[in-house]
């Protein structure tokens, strides 16, 4: 506490602290409320008061969880699997803790933006309409020509204007978009970005083929699978490039409050992807459980196996597995292993059931 | 007569210029865009065990919602209670269940609808004093010693006053104008600092210097009212009030201190503080030395300049807000102001030959160093 009108006795607060309250009366030695923990309705808790309202936000972080956005397929006269997709850049004022609204740009009114999927080895085609106030691009993190990079000079939009980005499908993984148009701090941590995921084609690996089948996207081997989309990501709600809130999908505590249920008997897989701004990194950590993690996707062989705690810088992403069929039904937590972030927000729970 | 009925035909203009404005809007454009403008003034905190309180007052071009908090840079759930809600110059109490620590620093943010951020830090965490038996003797105790004690020390050297040359009481009489040009100077700029957190629409320095002038002139009228200035026993008295109402801010000062966890050196503070007083005594009891006071009057002399100390001592550690703070202030600084002016006027009328003799400036000059040289004990 700043002390009122005190500037003559200042130097007082700086000596050795002897408490008021030695001298004053005894039951303040026992203040700090130490006494009582666990009450969590008497001792307060670490949550945010209230609720965001996803109806009109316009979307909904328990179902961007399983929204896999396939697009259009279809083959064209070369016999060539083509898949087509349509987003659309707009300017989004939303909900991003429960009473505060933050100016927000996102990509088909959503951030993070529709999550992409796809299938190696296909032709994409995603038509880009900037339907916002300002310039933006789609910077696909794969691999395409540099006509295609959607940076400044190679397929920056205009605001009413629009751009079709073209390129294979490749490397098979787990990836992001993001708008890379300048200045590229605030693009980011407005809300452009969402998860791109390439599966892997079976056929194009014999040598682990039903492992790439587990992760094609509506085959038999894929059907037992939970899969879930979890983009890590921060928002910076007064413009002084630090993050007030930090979360999976946006919004802080969603899954905290809300628990994401989980089938005991089904294999969990979570596409992760770290967009967090202005923090170098951000964590994943899995209590009571550990887990096998592919950095970037782009392998069928784990890249680290039995885990519980994964870094990941901005941008960096990866394809979690575990299972929780030797565990007891119940709430385990997870969270980012940075207390700081885990505390304005992300901060989450799996139902076990 | 019948002229001043044409007063009222600026009031309509303004009274059809403001509805007008407020209709057509013109000045919207302006402000198209533009986020909300937001204020707010943390103007308490409370800690009880297991709990933080503050009081926000809150202002801005709409009414400003504080949506989330944090502690320590931790969501917290709150319970909100506010005297009117979100509205002009509302305030609002905010209960934070929190398992402060003693004697360890905690910071608060509280975060607009907007995604703006109000912060206070709470630099060393204490309880804040429960006014019940024990805590009332001991807040009374360092009251008395601050106020009374001191006083009633510097009224004892008025038997030494007694039959003293002219010359010697004209240097005395010069000392209290040092010693309360010390106080004056003090209260200004302990009231300046508290009206810079008072919330920008309610004007926390135009308040204080307008209420010490207004204090100035209202004490010099009532003085002044038979008409002929304050002497003797009513200077006494005045001197008496001035001192008093420094004290009561003086006391809310050391209140507030000792709640706020910087009793560190409580004894050592209090001791300074009776020293440094003790002069206040000696500056009531020279305007006396050539009258016969009884007792009882010197008893409620020593009352009116150090009790206030006791009452601005409890109210201090209760986290008053900086509004009432510079209030006092600027109310023990006019008082004092007219003390100041009323003895000069008395010596001036005592020594005939003007002010600047070598025992009114080696007086005042005395008044001064005296202050400055037990301030350096607190």
């Amino acid at each position: 506490m700043t002390i009122p009108g005190f500037n003559r006795r200042k130097f007082l607060g700086q000596a050795t602290i002897v408490p008021l309250a030695a001298a004053t009366s005894a039951s303040a030695q026992q203040v700090g409320g130490h006494a009582g923990h666990g009450a969590a309705a008497h001792d307060g808790n670490n949550m945010v008061m209230g609720e965001v309202d996803y109806v009109k936000n316009g979307f909904d972080p328990h179902k961007v969880l399983t929204d896999f956005d396939t697009g259009t397929a279809s083959t064209d006269a070369q016999g060539r699997r083509v898949r087509e997709w349509t987003v659309t850049a707009i300017d989004h004022e939303f909900e991003v803790a429960p009473g505060i609204t933050f100016a927000g740009w996102t990509y088909n009114g959503r951030v993070p933006g529709p999550t992409l999927r796809c299938t190696e080895g296909e032709f994409l085609r995603i038509r880009f309409v900037n339907g916002s106030t300002h310039p933006h691009t789609m910077h696909f993190h794969g691999i395409h020509a540099a006509r295609m990079d959607g940076v400044p000079g190679a397929g920056l939009v205009q605001p009413g204007g629009e751009f079709t980005y073209e390129f294979e499908a490749k490397p098979f993984g787990c990836h992001l978009y993001h708008c890379h148009a300048l200045p590229l701090k605030r693009h980011i941590h407005k809300g452009l970005y969402g998860a791109f995921i390439v599966d892997p084609d079976p056929v194009r690996h014999p040598e682990a083929q039903e492992k790439a089948a587990s992760r094609l996207l509506g085959s038999p081997e894929n059907a037992g699978w939970q899969e879930f989309i979890m983009v890590m990501n921060g928002f910076d709600t007064n413009f002084d490039d630090e993050n007030e809130f930090y979360a999976v999908n946006s919004i802080p505590f969603a899954y905290f409050n809300k628990p994401i249920r989980i089938e005991r008997s089904r294999p969990v897989r979570i596409y992760l992807v770290n967009i967090t701004e202005f923090d170098p990194i951000n964590s994943f950590h899995l209590h009571a459980h550990f887990f096998d993690f592919y950095d970037h996707g782009t392998t069928l062989q784990p890249t680290h196996r039995t885990i519980d705690t994964v870094m990941m810088c901005q941008a960096q992403r990866g394809i979690l597995e575990f299972s929780y069929a030797d565990h007891e039904p119940g709430i385990y937590m997870f969270h980012a292993h940075q207390s700081e972030f885990a505390e304005l927000g992300w901060m989450s729970h799996f139902e076990v059931v | 007569m019948a002229n001043r009925w044409l007063l009222a035909i600026p009031a309509v203009l303004l009274v059809a210029v403001v509805a007008l404005l407020l209709w057509w809007r013109p000045l919207d454009t302006l402000s198209a865009g533009a986020p909300p403008v937001e204020e707010a003034a943390i103007e308490a905190v409370r800690l009880t065990p297991g709990m933080i309180s503050v009081d926000i007052r809150t202002d801005g071009s709409e009414p400003v919602q504080i949506a989330q908090i944090q502690v320590d840079g931790a969501y917290r759930t709150f319970t909100a209670e506010s005297e009117r809600t979100g509205a002009w110059l509302g305030k609002t109490r905010f209960n934070i269940p929190y398992p402060w620590i003693l004697g360890e620093a905690h910071a608060l943010a509280f975060i607009t609808s907007t995604g703006a951020i109000i912060e206070h830090d709470i630099e060393i965490a204490q309880q804040t004093p429960v006014l019940d038996g024990n805590n009332l003797e001991m807040l009374g105790l360092v009251g008395i010693l601050l106020g009374i004690v001191p006083v009633a020390l510097g009224l004892l050297a008025w038997p030494a006053m007694r039959n003293i040359s002219r010359g010697t009481l004209g240097f005395l009489l010069a000392l209290t104008v040092g010693l309360l040009a010390f106080l004056f100077i003090d209260t200004i700029g302990e009231g300046l600092e508290e009206a810079e957190k008072v919330i920008g629409r309610l004007h926390g320095t135009v308040l204080f210097w307008s209420l010490l002038g207004a204090t100035a002139l209202t004490l010099l009228a009532l003085g002044r009212r038979g008409g002929h200035a304050p002497e003797g026993m009513r200077l006494a008295f005045f001197i008496a009030l001035g001192i008093g109402l420094h004290n009561l801010g003086e006391g809310l000062a050391v209140g507030a201190a000792l709640a706020a966890g910087s009793a560190a050196l409580a004894t050592f503070l209090v001791i300074g503080f009776t020293i440094h007083n003790v002069t206040e005594g000696i500056g009531i009891a020279a305007p006396l030395a050539e009258e016969r006071p009884s007792l009882a009057i010197f008893a409620g002399l020593a009352l009116l300049a150090g009790a206030p100390a006791i009452v601005g001592t409890l109210l201090g550690t209760q986290a008053v807000s900086p509004l009432w703070i510079t209030v006092c202030f600027a109310i023990g600084a006019g008082a004092i102001l007219q003390v100041i002016i009323e003895v000069a006027a008395l010596l001036a009328r005592r020594t005939g030959t003007g002010l600047i003799t070598p025992q009114v400036v080696s007086g005042a000059v005395a008044g001064l160093a005296i202050m400055y040289g037990t301030a350096l004990l607190v």
